[in-house]
């Protein structure tokens, strides 16, 4: 009688899988809050990573009827080593040692925050949720479908079809040569004794029959090495790289006078996260330069770009000047795809606005793949907004702009971006 | 028959299915010599991954979806990544064929140790013990969780995930108030299942009718007295109460209900006998493996890695110690096994004074008697010995929050026994670890509120968690719910009122 053993390693390895789609579905919004500070932590650039997220404990409890503290408890505990029966004592604090924890606290559910990893996959699900993207688009930029296999070397093992013959019958001779050396050599000195036996005057037959027999085994044994052997065979190695083919820089540009608040720039921070997905989708390499600007313009790390404040009035042609003299000095060629984001509240010095226009169509517009301005305000358009909307009709598929309130504002700037990649 | 010529079972650390199988041949041959009767037994190698996925189902190869689950799964996978706990080494499902789960990255020696723990400890002790005999139905689980899992993803899918999970999170509040204590539920089977199912979904909805009728009888009985309760006698069966009399539940509803009621029963004498349970097996795979090195079956190695994991699991922290939380049940178990073999075979005067029908006797006999007629409370206040109290050195504590100190109440002396006994005993009582929360009344006249009544114990009162319970229940009810508070004295105070407020039932109740 044998006893049945199953293999089940190669059954479904999630199994939790829809229980944990169900856990995040439920909690969405303590999530998304999570998401959302999680975002304001991160760079930009690091969209590639799953995130740790805390729920706080008690939304996640499940209640069930339970004692509380209060009454008469009464707790076996082992390892008596101080007391006597009638003993008296203070109550332990809370969390020290083990005694007089005994059941209740086992079971009470903590308070603390459950804490738990989303995949890169759910984290970039949420993100998109917030900035209400279409789905094709959501595919487009979580998905890396798009391989090239390029040649990595060579392997030992693959299909017929990969064989490299050069390199197979290369290793071939280099096995038979390494192989056959010895008989080589030992042949070679037969051979040479052959003949000077041959070349005497009165030579030996005996001793000529028993070198050519020796050398007629040795040949034998040379032609036994195998032309060619498993051994030998060198396939063609491919592997498979994302597609992305070329460089871009993405531009950030941000006004951050005075008036721009924490809430605003994390709300242009998703703008640029936006768009650094996308370029990350199709480019092989991105450079982003970060451009800030009060009355003058400077460029900036990132974390400068979103964290530190200034004062004082808003020049927004500052910027693109800096932008137009970046570009000059360091991306010129056409080797580099150039985007352009913009996000500001709208101030902006008014007789600074029509010079900001012709800036824009002059100098930055015909090199830039695309040039996106967010106005993260809810008040009236500024002159700066009448200025840029006088673009619009004239670039349109290069520029775009759009006043926005929420995050899921966003997206249409970019709508021309992505339908052109869509098509 | 020479020794010398059997080759070792379970040698090196990498186990093949072959050896699986030469170990599990050598270990059952010994269990049998023990007359250990066991059901037939599955192995099932499963990864680590597989192993947090059957943690978050409570273990159970096939289960119904639900968000807790989820939550367990994440929980269980970031202590694990952590490296805050190793998984346990072995889960076991009370079916018939048993299933045993063996972890593949286990060694062959804690492959060995998993099939004796559990495809024979815990096997022989689910077949023999009195609880699940009567209370699960080791043949019809596994159909009966398909049948749970199939239905109610049809119900998702007929009324939506939001409504089903909203029905299930308040079934799983109550759950603690679903079970049967004392009567015996019916035998599962899943084609009976399924065709009562259809009979009672029509049957059920005209009961509950027949409940709220306005019939001149009933009203006649309303005038006549006031005092009539509708239940007669207070029910404790929550769950089951609510399947039964909740007035506007549908019947998939209903048949969900009785889902989590079932499933809830089937794992309750597994919460009974903790103790016991994993003391048996850990009786038995130390006992069968240390029969197999004493044929020369098995190696020094082999004893040496068993050895280790062995002590680690029956290991006792005492009270003070930054481990410790609570008493282990592999431990107290395990000892009390060992002890109550050791009453048998070679009894002092003390155990003949405190055990005299047991000491002296044949130790299988005793312990088959044992471990088929009682749970941990019982089992305990029977054969937890005096020697067992000292060597565990344990203690009392009593914890009144009308007091500023705790006292000890019993240590493990000569006046002491017998209270530490019975205290530690209690301590395993279900009953009184859970509050005693009853189905009191519902206003068949009136409004239609149920109410609840928490009879205290000790003066214990409720964790604040029954608020958000009572909303759950509400929810199930339909109408209010009340819940009451009667002290020892026989006092009744009201501690909560909860309305369903029907506009709200479509989002989450969190």
């Amino acid at each position: 009688m044998t006893v049945r053993i199953v293999d089940r390693r190669q059954d479904s390895r999630n199994k939790s899988s829809i229980n944990r789609g169900r856990f995040i579905r439920r909690f969405k919004g303590q999530i998304r809050k999570a998401v959302a500070d999680a975002i304001a932590k991160r760079g930009i650039r690091d969209l590639e990573n799953g995130e740790k997220i805390g729920i706080p404990g008690k939304d996640i409890g499940e209640p069930h009827f339970r004692h509380g503290r209060g009454g008469r408890r009464e707790t076996v505990h082992p390892g008596n080593d101080r007391f006597a029966q009638g003993d008296q004592m203070d109550r332990p604090t809370e969390g020290g040692g083990g005694q007089g924890k005994g059941q209740a606290s086992n079971e009470g559910e903590g308070l603390d925050d459950f804490v738990f990893t989303l995949t890169r996959d759910e984290f970039l699900d949420i993100f998109f949720d917030e900035l209400a993207l279409p789905n094709l688009v959501k595919r487009q930029l979580a998905r890396i479908d798009e391989y090239k296999r390029v040649r990595a070397g060579y392997t030992q093992s693959g299909v017929p079809t990969n064989i490299n013959l050069v390199r197979t019958m290369r290793s071939a001779a280099g096995r038979r040569l390494a192989i056959g050396g010895p008989y080589r050599r030992r042949l070679r000195d037969l051979q040479n004794e052959l003949e000077s036996l041959l070349d005497e005057a009165n030579p030996d037959p005996d001793e000529i029959a028993r070198l050519r027999h020796e050398i007629a085994i040795l040949r034998a044994k040379q032609e036994a090495i195998p032309f060619i052997d498993p051994f030998d065979l060198r396939y063609a190695n491919r592997v498979r790289i994302p597609q992305p083919s070329t460089q871009a820089v993405m531009f950030c540009l941000m006004d951050v006078s005075g008036s721009m608040d924490e809430a605003t720039k994390q709300m242009a921070k998703r703008f640029f996260m936006l768009l650094y997905l996308f370029l990350n989708r199709n480019y092989e390499h991105i450079e982003v330069v970060f451009i800030r600007h009060h009355t003058i313009a400077e460029e900036v790390d990132e974390d400068t770009f979103f964290h530190s404040r200034e004062t004082g009035g808003t020049i927004v042609s500052s910027a693109l000047k800096l932008m137009v003299e970046i570009i000059q000095a360091r991306y010129s060629s056409s080797m580099w795809n150039i985007y352009g984001a913009q996000a500001s509240d709208g101030d902006n010095w008014d007789s600074d606005s029509p010079g900001c226009r012709e800036l824009l169509s002059e100098s930055i517009l015909p090199v830039v793949q695309y040039f996106a301005y967010v106005e993260i305000t809810e008040a009236e358009p500024q002159n700066l907004w009448r200025e840029y909307e006088k673009l619009v009709a004239a670039h349109a598929g290069v520029f775009a702009q759009q006043r926005i309130v929420a995050p899921s504002d966003i997206y249409p700037v970019f709508r021309e971006l992505f339908r052109k990649k869509l098509v | 028959m020479s020794r010398k010529r059997q080759p070792k079972i379970a040698e090196g650390s990498d186990w093949t299915f072959e050896e699986l199988d030469r170990a599990d041949a050598e270990i059952g041959r010994v269990a049998r010599e023990y007359g250990l009767d066991c059901y037939r037994h599955q192995l099932e190698i499963i990864t680590a991954e597989q192993m947090m996925d059957a943690y978050a189902a409570i273990g159970m190869p096939v289960y119904y979806h639900h968000w807790s689950f989820g939550k367990h799964f994440l929980e269980t996978e970031n202590r694990y990544k952590r490296g805050q706990m190793g998984l346990a080494y072995e889960i076991v499902i009370n079916s018939d064929p048993c299933i045993a789960y063996l972890m593949e990255e286990n060694t062959m020696a804690m492959q060995a140790l998993v099939i004796a723990h559990a495809a024979y400890g815990h096997n022989s002790f689910f077949k023999g013990n009195h609880l699940f005999k009567q209370w699960t139905s080791a043949d019809a689980i596994v159909d009966y969780l398909v049948f749970a899992r199939n239905y109610i993803a049809e119900c998702e899918e007929r009324h939506g995930v939001d409504a089903v999970e909203q029905l299930i999170d308040a079934c799983h509040a109550v759950s603690s108030l679903g079970v049967d204590r004392y009567k015996r539920s019916p035998q599962l089977s899943l084609q009976k299942e399924r065709e009562r199912q259809r009979e009672r979904e029509a049957y059920l909805q005209s009961q509950v009718n027949e409940l709220w009728r306005t019939l001149p009888k009933h009203e006649a009985a309303a005038q006549s007295g006031e005092e009539a309760r509708f239940p007669a006698e207070p029910e404790e069966n929550l769950l089951y109460f609510v399947e039964k009399h909740a007035p506007l539940l549908e019947p998939w509803q209903r048949e969900i209900i009785r889902i989590v009621r079932k499933i809830g029963q089937y794992f309750y004498p597994q919460r009974q006998t903790q103790v016991m349970n994993e003391g048996w097996a850990t009786y038995w795979h130390h006992t069968l493996l240390n029969t197999l090195y004493d044929e020369g079956r098995v190696g020094d190695g082999f004893m040496f890695e068993f050895l280790q994991s062995h002590t680690n699991v029956v290991m006792q922290p005492p009270y003070n110690s930054n481990w410790y939380s609570g008493i282990n049940p592999y431990a107290l178990g395990f000892a009390m096994w060992q002890d109550l073999r050791r009453i048998c075979e070679a009894p002092d005067d003390e155990d003949r004074a405190w055990f005299p029908e047991v000491a002296g006797s044949d130790w299988r006999e005793t312990f088959d008697f044992a471990m088929r007629n009682f749970k941990d409370e019982s089992f305990i206040a029977q054969f937890l010995s005096p020697r067992l109290m000292r060597q565990f050195r344990f203690f009392a504590v009593l914890d009144d929050d009308e007091r500023d100190k705790l006292e000890i109440s019993a240590i493990h002396d000569d006046p002491g026994y017998r209270a530490l006994r019975l205290k530690l005993s209690d301590q395993y009582n279900l009953g009184s670890h859970d509050p005693d929360i009853q189905v009191w009344n519902v206003d068949l006249r009136g409004d239609r509120s149920l109410t609840l009544r928490h009879f205290m114990h000790r003066r214990r009162d409720l964790a604040p968690d029954y608020e958000r319970v009572l909303e759950h229940l509400a929810y199930l009810w339909g109408f209010a719910v009340r819940l009451e508070q009667q002290d020892e004295k026989g006092e009744v105070s009201l501690l909560a009122e909860r309305m369903h407020d029907r506009r709200r039932s479509t989002d989450g109740t969190s």
